[in-house]
């Protein structure tokens, strides 16, 4: 009986452990994506992506609604192409709507935010973004400013 | 043996001689113990026995200390960012603190003075009333029997600790955080999602592992090469304690260094 004893308080603690490395590896990390990665893709197409991430969070009216899957440059045509990840429960994002980076406050990281446009059609799977805003280089911002480069 | 400088330095340079001479034969302990550890893995049953007297055992005074860790985290953390108006990071701050760093940090210490100490003199004990070398005289090798389940149960061991240190911490953040001082809960998880990644946790997961076999290995070597009294046993329970102390430190360092 004290054998028994033992054996059961051993595996307890051995389930225990495991049962919080799952809970430390799920709950507080962000992963719930990897595991509803169905949602829809759509691209879009910027001149300037300075310092957005895959991953980066997609926003509409400051709601997350997906992330960015990849970035990758076009050989051809010289721009950046984003590809960004929608869940499917937001099927009703007009076609015409805008994608811009914005900053997360003044210095924090890129994430996309998308205004809404007014088309009947909605975005899907492959559709592509074509009104974009590009991403704001402070640099360019402050020389611009200071050397009068704007008109 | 080595030829020494005069006066002050003489007596710093032989202690780094021993310091060296211990660390190589601590090295040649560690293979010792690699070198008979299939013997303990095919007695699972002492294994499990070693498993439940440092895991099991030290589980209550982990839990408690990690509880009164994450209030303690919950409380600096909520005063530090109230002051930048930043109230609903604390769940991030907490859980990347209790991960990366204290958990696994504060675990090795109570475990070396929980889990660490109880080996170090029951190796030390058997040295002493000549247990070990009774074994040898039966063709029983100490180390496969003795040392390698112990230090492999410990190596198991603390991992497991450490993660439910890390849980139960970010629960007593919670605790004092959203329960008492008011902070959203909705806020107090998502931020902590939106932060926290998997390499974080990874990064906790390696430093506990490497940090199990850092305390088991010093528990165990001490033991077993203690002086065979009772003050040589005495000593070698301390030197567990501060050894391990000291290594803990500076490995969570390096590791960090490595990792980020």
């Amino acid at each position: 009986m004290q054998v028994q004893a033992r054996e059961i308080g051993t595996g307890l603690f051995v389930f225990l452990g495991f049962a919080a490395l799952l809970f430390l590896a799920t709950q507080t990390t962000g992963l719930d994506e990897f595991f509803e990665d169905s949602g829809y893709s759509v691209t879009a197409r910027f001149t300037e992506v300075a310092g957005l991430r895959p991953r980066a969070p997609v926003t509409m009216a400051g709601v997350t609604i997906g992330r960015v899957e990849s970035i990758r440059f076009d050989r051809y045509r010289l721009d950046a192409v984003v590809t960004l990840r929608i869940r499917s429960e937001y099927d009703t994002i007009p076609e015409d709507s805008t994608a811009s980076i914005l900053t997360a406050g003044l210095l924090g990281s890129k994430y996309i935010g998308l205004t809404p446009g007014g088309a009947d059609e909605s975005l899907e799977e492959g559709s592509e973004i074509f009104l974009t805003q590009s991403a704001v280089v402070l640099e360019q911002l402050v020389s611009r400013f200071l050397f009068g480069g704007g008109e | 043996m080595v030829a020494e400088p005069p006066g002050f330095f003489a007596g710093l340079f032989r202690s780094l001689v021993r310091g060296i001479a211990k660390l190589g034969a601590a090295v040649l302990f560690l293979g010792d113990i690699l070198r008979s550890s299939p013997y303990a893995l095919r007695r699972p049953r002492l294994l499990a026995e070693q498993v439940h007297n440092t895991g099991v055992l030290s589980l209550v005074i982990i839990m408690t200390s990690a509880f009164f860790v994450g209030m303690v985290l919950g409380l600096q953390g909520f005063d530090a960012l109230a002051r930048l108006r930043q109230e609903d990071l604390l769940g991030a701050v907490v859980a990347l603190t209790l991960l990366k760093e204290l958990g696994p940090v504060v675990t090795a210490l109570l475990f070396a003075g929980r889990a660490g100490t109880a080996i170090a003199s029951e190796i030390g004990l058997m040295r002493a009333t000549d247990q070990l070398s009774a074994m040898e005289v039966m063709a029983v090798n100490p180390v496969g029997r003795i040392v390698a389940p112990r230090f492999i149960g410990g190596v198991i061991a603390l991992p497991l600790l450490a993660a439910i240190f890390s849980c139960i911490g970010i629960f007593g953040a919670w605790f004092i955080g959203v329960a008492v001082l008011g902070v959203d809960n909705g806020a107090f998880w998502t931020q902590m999602q939106e932060f926290v990644s998997t390499e974080d946790v990874r990064e906790g997961v390696v430093k506990s592992i490497v940090f199990g076999i850092a305390a088991s290995l010093i528990a165990t070597f001490e033991g077993y090469n203690c002086p065979p009294t009772a003050e040589g046993v005495g000593m070698a329970t301390t030197r567990t304690v501060v050894t391990t102390a000291i290594v803990v430190l500076i490995l969570t360092y390096i590791i960090t260094a490595l990792l980020l």
